[in-house]
């Protein structure tokens, strides 16, 4: 085996990035359109986990994990209809709704994830991007997992179809206005619940990649808050889908940091690496937002904007 | 003035009926949900009530894990009264405990008593800042405080995991890696007459004071003022910001005081068992109490009592520790829904004079 040396932290990190970003990436592009309707959907970590752990349990019983990301995808759907639904009572605050579904959704998952903390599911496996090279390192960094390709796609899809589809703009008026989507003849409430409901299902999906690709087996511990951080993700993406899959890259990669650093040696202060990505996230959120002006690509009907 | 008083009467009914029939739907939807998984209901809540309520030992048990939950949850109550959402009391009662457990074993020597003072001080010293931090963020950044607080949460886990296995590390703890003990002498006794540690009544008198603060002081006034409109206030001249950090001190030193006390009182030092979720348990606590400091009381020890059950649940009838967890979260749903409800019930609304 080549000795990488102090090479090996970088390249740690961009495998590492790649592995870690794609929960990331969903869960952040699932927020996207939920956000841009309006809304705010703290409850993606509970959607999160529970998406894992119905990808998981499927992929057991059925031998399949492709089905098991699809249940996951279901899972998620419930949920945030659900969180949708209680959204459109009158008086009833998205934010309260969201932490309500993160208490709910884990503890679910917990629930009735118990007897599938055991066994071994089938997991997806990985595309070898990295076959070219000699170094087992790159080779290792480059395992590329399907979803994260999909994932890339679909942000691509997404920001196309906001600016380009009938769809795309419905979202981004109600989210804007509901006065104007309103006076278009829209209806407000259903716009916004089919767009919670969708940002469930792919913050599903993202959950499925944690318990069968990476970790790649279901435990309680499984998510560290990735669903949470979405929320403040989708914000320093200023609300782009594009920018959603390069800010899930840099989480992925801060993320990474704690553990590349150990392989090549560094293991004081390996809790505080963990708490990277966190304050990664807070050092942005400090240095974009402004008590004086709304951001700039902000839906105006979002909550935290008022 | 017969027909003003016939209003407030008609309100507290509200108030209380509203949230109580809530938690008997989330009973229901409970039952129901465990009927479809082949377990019976009944026998279910009759082990929730034996494990909670039904004797001596399951009230001392209740009433200990409703001690923490009373004042995280105050954590979230008093920054809700200005307007704020925060939801990191986990990470305030985290740190707080381990000032507490550093507070503790520095002293060591010293006059118990100061010992015990100095413990709780520095708890919610370091709590009060950490919950500041995210209510001067959002004062002067602008930065929404249900994520700083969140985002603060994990950080202070991780620097809490990093002191606590480096180094603050007892060298003695194999196992479980821990800071020091602090001494047995240094331990926070049981209240008078009871088996029943001291944290409980410090949560009744920050619940008793916070509530008179906020109803009846001027302070309590101009916050609830801050948190109906914060335009308004800045308009009338009140000092928002000072207003809205001095509600976020005193929450955070709510919850850095029960992490302060989890380890005077519980574990002796700071280890794992600490981040034990009671801050987000407080969460639901505040919410069902609908952020009313004297309704936290009641319904900590009724979450309190719930999670004290699920150790009997899982003995007797093999259901996982989170059966309670799915019951706090159906709760937590069907209670922020019944807030449609609010002016719309017939009975409740005061008669037209």
């Amino acid at each position: 085996m080549i000795e990488l040396g102090w090479w090996g932290v970088p390249i740690g990190v961009l495998g590492g990035a790649i592995r870690v970003s794609t929960p990331f990436l969903f869960v952040s592009l699932g927020e996207c359109i939920t956000e841009r309707s309006g809304r705010i959907n703290l409850g993606l970590e509970g959607i999160l986990v529970m998406g894992a752990m119905s990808g998981y349990a499927v992929s057991y019983a059925s031998g399949n994990p492709w089905l098991g990301v699809l249940a996951a995808g279901g899972a998620g759907l419930a949920l945030g209809l659900l969180h949708g639904l209680a959204c459109n009572l009158p008086r009833v605050n998205d934010i309260a709704v969201g932490i309500g579904l993160m208490l709910l959704g884990t503890g679910l998952a917990f629930f009735l994830g118990k007897p599938y903390v055991q066994p071994k599911a089938p997991t997806l496996s990985a595309i070898p991007l990295g076959a070219w090279s000699d170094s087992p390192h790159i080779r290792a960094a480059l395992q590329v997992n399907p979803l994260f390709l999909i994932g890339l796609a679909l942000a691509l899809g997404l920001a196309w179809a906001f600016r380009n589809t009938r769809w795309g703009l419905v979202i981004r008026m109600v989210g804007d206005s509901s006065d104007a989507a309103r006076a278009m003849g829209y209806a407000v409430a259903r716009v916004r619940t089919l767009s919670t409901a969708a940002g469930g299902f792919l913050a599903g999906v993202g959950g499925s990649f944690l318990s069968l690709y990476y970790p790649g087996s279901w435990s309680e511990g499984l998510s560290s808050g990735q669903g949470l951080m979405a929320v403040a993700l989708v914000i320093f993406a200023r609300w782009n889908p594009i920018q959603c899959f390069y800010a899930a890259l840099l989480f992925g990669g801060a993320g990474a940091l704690g553990p590349a650093l150990q392989s090549v040696g560094v293991t004081s202060g390996y809790y505080l690496f963990n708490a990277a990505p966190y304050a990664v996230t807070l050092g942005i959120m400090i240095a974009t937002c402004s008590p004086r002006r709304t951001l700039t690509g902000a839906p105006g009907e979002l909550s935290i904007n008022r | 003035m017969a027909s003003a008083r016939d209003g407030q009467w008609r309100q507290a009914a509200e108030a209380l009926v509203i949230p109580v029939a809530a938690l008997a739907a989330a009973m229901v939807v409970f039952g129901v949900f465990m009927a479809a998984l082949g377990q019976n209901p009944l026998e279910i809540y009759t082990l929730i009530y034996q494990g909670a309520f039904a004797s001596a030992f399951s009230w001392q048990n209740t009433l200990a894990r409703a001690a923490p939950l009373v004042l995280t949850a105050l954590c979230v109550a008093l920054p809700a009264q200005a307007g704020l959402m925060v939801i990191g009391g986990e990470g305030a009662l985290v740190l707080g405990g381990l000032a507490a457990a550093v507070a503790g074993h520095l002293l060591s020597g010293v006059a118990p008593a100061s010992v015990k003072v100095a413990m709780a001080l520095a708890g919610m010293a370091i709590g009060a800042a950490w919950i500041a931090l995210s209510g001067a963020l959002r004062q002067y950044r602008g930065v929404n405080e249900t994520i700083s607080s969140l985002l603060l949460t994990y950080i202070a886990v991780a620097l809490f995991n990093h002191f606590v296995e480096g180094p603050l590390r007892d060298p003695a703890s194999l196992n479980k890696p821990s800071t020091a003990h602090i001494g047995d002498a240094n331990m926070l006794g049981n209240l008078p007459g009871l088996d029943i540690h001291w944290g409980l009544g410090f949560g009744v008198v920050f619940c008793v004071a916070m509530y008179v603060l906020t109803r009846h002081t001027t302070y309590g006034f101009a916050l609830r003022i801050v948190g109906g409109n914060p335009r308004a206030a800045r308009l009338a001249g009140l000092p928002v910001t000072p207003i809205v950090l001095a509600a976020c001190l005193l929450g955070g030193g709510a919850a850095g005081l029960a992490g302060a006390v989890e380890v005077a009182a519980v574990h002796g030092r700071a280890n794992a068992s600490l981040i034990a979720g009671y801050g987000y348990a407080g969460i639901v606590v505040a919410f069902i109490a609908r952020q009313n400091p004297l309704a936290i009381l009641p319904v900590a020890v009724l979450v309190g009592g719930l999670s004290a059950s699920g150790g009997m649940l899982q003995r007797r009838l093999d259901l996982p520790d989170a059966t309670v967890l799915v019951l706090q979260g159906i709760a937590f749903m069907l209670i922020l829904g019944s807030e449609a409800l609010y002016g719309r019930l017939k009975p409740f609304r005061p008669r037209a004079a």
